[in-house]
């Protein structure tokens, strides 16, 4: 099933929180939904799951309107709120069983996909306890379990992993995963790692309008600019290596890193890469390269320039 | 239809997980107990094979704990986030709506339960006036329903479960008792407005063995009105968190 968005706005009081978004995502594609907080994600995803009307603009999801056949999307989309709600004084065997009859799941079904989703989400030796005696990351396990119990087409995810430990978030993104090969899912974060370790496709949202398209590639390339190199040459006093390298054509600028350990950072000119050059620079005067590493822009430095301001 | 068995089922179960149903049960029935059999114008001094005395006590009590039990009812969902849970499940609002109403209904029902034992009881000492008594049965539960409805309407309104119990109590007592008081002081059209509003007027008709259309339409379109109203007011999603 695909989700198309159409210029999706969503006011509260006077303030936008979503100003005429669009996208598309396809059946079978991991989404990520980046964004700092407040910038318009979680509403978005409430709109997708018929929680929220939108004032203007519509969703579909597999042809059908969220305003006209909320029943149908409701019925192939597994949502994860944010927080996590759950009934807290219930048992988890009880809270999913409810979740699997609301869903319409027939009865003699029941007893299965709940061990199935025991299982998946690895709460077998808990699963007689109460919701409230659990820890958060066995509670968003619980959270999973629901979002997934009706084996729902599209997953919807909103920040599946805050609150829990590394290890934790370690487990539910191998999950995630695992789901997202056979699912359309959805993900939210504001964290960039956990985007990227798990989408097929970042979205980025600031101020509720859409500032990035793309893959994880994409984007770096987007925002890549000129080639910087981190480079260490010895056999040669470092001023004259610093001399020569500036002399080289395609070299833009060169700073030192370290001067004792003859580090330099050599930015290129606009679409040329210097390695070759530098390498026959070090032939010619009888250098050798200690150390040769490409600066890639982190994906953090990208987001961060693209959502301050 | 389904959808609102289940919401009422799980709901049901919280109130007695949570010691309420019990705690609810045991007061009323100790209260009703109480009054009926052992102290007042209890059946003994009365002298009569009749359970006025109970129908009045429930009257008064059923009044004041439905507020206890709806208050948490939406606003408690809404809190907890539980709301967007079930919202995005195949459930409409009126369904929510609906299973909401129908636990707090079956609750009552399951505390009125017990309180058969004084019929049979007073069937087995004397002369008993069967339709008297099922209608007074009738009564109470249609004036659980308007109660219960306002109460749901309250906590669609207010966040805060105490603001939302204290103000359908207060809607409440207009029904209960001040419009019964204002018709006592006004003649002619105004004191037949306030008589008609009174929830008192057409419970007491019923009780006395008289089954009156006008009295199920009023039971019936105060529900609907307030059941309706908190519908809309789900469906806007202007609740206020």
């Amino acid at each position: 099933m695909d989700i198309v968005v159409e210029h999706l706005t969503k006011r509260y009081g006077p303030q936008k929180a979503v100003d005429n978004v669009s996208f598309r995502v396809k059946a079978g594609e991991v989404l990520g939904f980046l964004g700092p907080n407040g910038a318009g994600k979680t509403t978005t995803m409430k709109a997708i799951s018929c929680y929220i009307n939108p004032d203007e603009g519509d969703v579909k999801v597999g042809g059908y309107s969220i305003k006209e056949h909320p029943e149908i999307i409701k019925k192939n989309i597994g949502y994860l709120p944010e927080n996590n709600p759950l009934y807290q004084d219930m048992n988890i065997i009880d809270f999913l069983e409810f979740i699997a009859k609301i869903h319409g799941i027939p009865k003699y079904l029941i007893p299965e996909r709940i061990l199935d989703m025991v299982r998946i989400c690895g709460l077998e030796g808990e699963k007689h306890k109460l919701i409230s005696e659990l820890s958060k990351g066995y509670q968003q396990r619980v959270g999973l379990a629901q979002a997934l119990i009706h084996d729902p087409e599209i997953l919807i995810l909103d920040e599946p992993t805050t609150g829990l430990d590394p290890n934790q978030i370690v487990e539910i993104r191998e999950l995630i995963k695992r789901i997202g090969k056979e699912k359309t899912v959805i993900l939210s974060s504001h964290i960039l790692a956990e985007v990227e370790a798990t989408c097929d496709r970042i979205l980025i949202i600031n101020n509720g309008r859409i500032v990035v398209d793309g893959t994880a590639e994409e984007l770096r390339k987007q925002a890549a600019g000129n080639e910087i190199l981190k480079l260490g040459i010895q056999g040669g006093d470092v001023n004259d290596i610093f001399e020569n390298l500036l002399n080289l054509d395609t070299i833009d600028s060169v700073d030192f890193i370290d001067i004792d350990k003859q580090l330099f950072e050599v930015q290129s000119l606009k679409e040329e890469t210097s390695v070759k050059a530098i390498f026959d620079l070090c032939v010619q005067n009888n250098y050798y390269i200690s150390e040769l590493t490409p600066t890639e822009k982190k994906l953090e430095d990208i987001f961060r320039q693209l959502t301050l301001h | 239809m389904k959808q609102i068995f289940h919401i009422a089922y799980r709901e049901l179960n919280s109130f007695f997980d949570s010691l309420t149903a019990y705690v609810l049960i045991a007061i009323f029935l100790g209260f009703s107990g109480f009054f009926t059999w052992i102290y007042g114008a209890d059946v003994f001094f009365l002298g009569q094979a009749s359970l006025d005395t109970f129908f009045t006590v429930a009257y008064w009590s059923l009044f004041i704990f439905i507020p206890a039990l709806t208050m948490r009812s939406i606003a408690g969902e809404l809190k907890a986030g539980t709301l967007e849970l079930l919202l995005t499940k195949p459930v409409s609002d009126w369904q929510l709506i609906l299973g909401k109403f129908l636990s707090t209904f079956l609750l009552i029902g399951i505390a009125l339960t017990p309180t058969l034992f004084y019929y049979f009881t007073l069937w087995g000492i004397g002369p008993v006036d069967h339709s008297a008594i099922i209608l007074g049965y009738l009564g109470l539960l249609l004036m659980s329903m308007v109660y219960i409805s306002i109460g749901l309407l309250t906590s669609c309104l207010f966040s805060n479960p105490i603001v939302a119990s204290l103000t359908a109590l207060s809607i409440g007592i207009f029904f209960h008792i001040i419009f019964d008081v204002l018709a006592a002081n006004f003649v002619g059209f105004t004191g037949s407005v306030f008589s008609f509003l009174s929830l008192s007027t057409h419970f007491e008709s019923i009780t006395r063995g008289v089954v009156d259309t006008k009295d199920l339409i009023y039971f019936f379109s105060i529900s609907f009105f307030c059941l309706y109203s908190s519908k809309m007011i789900l469906s806007s999603r202007n609740l206020q968190v």
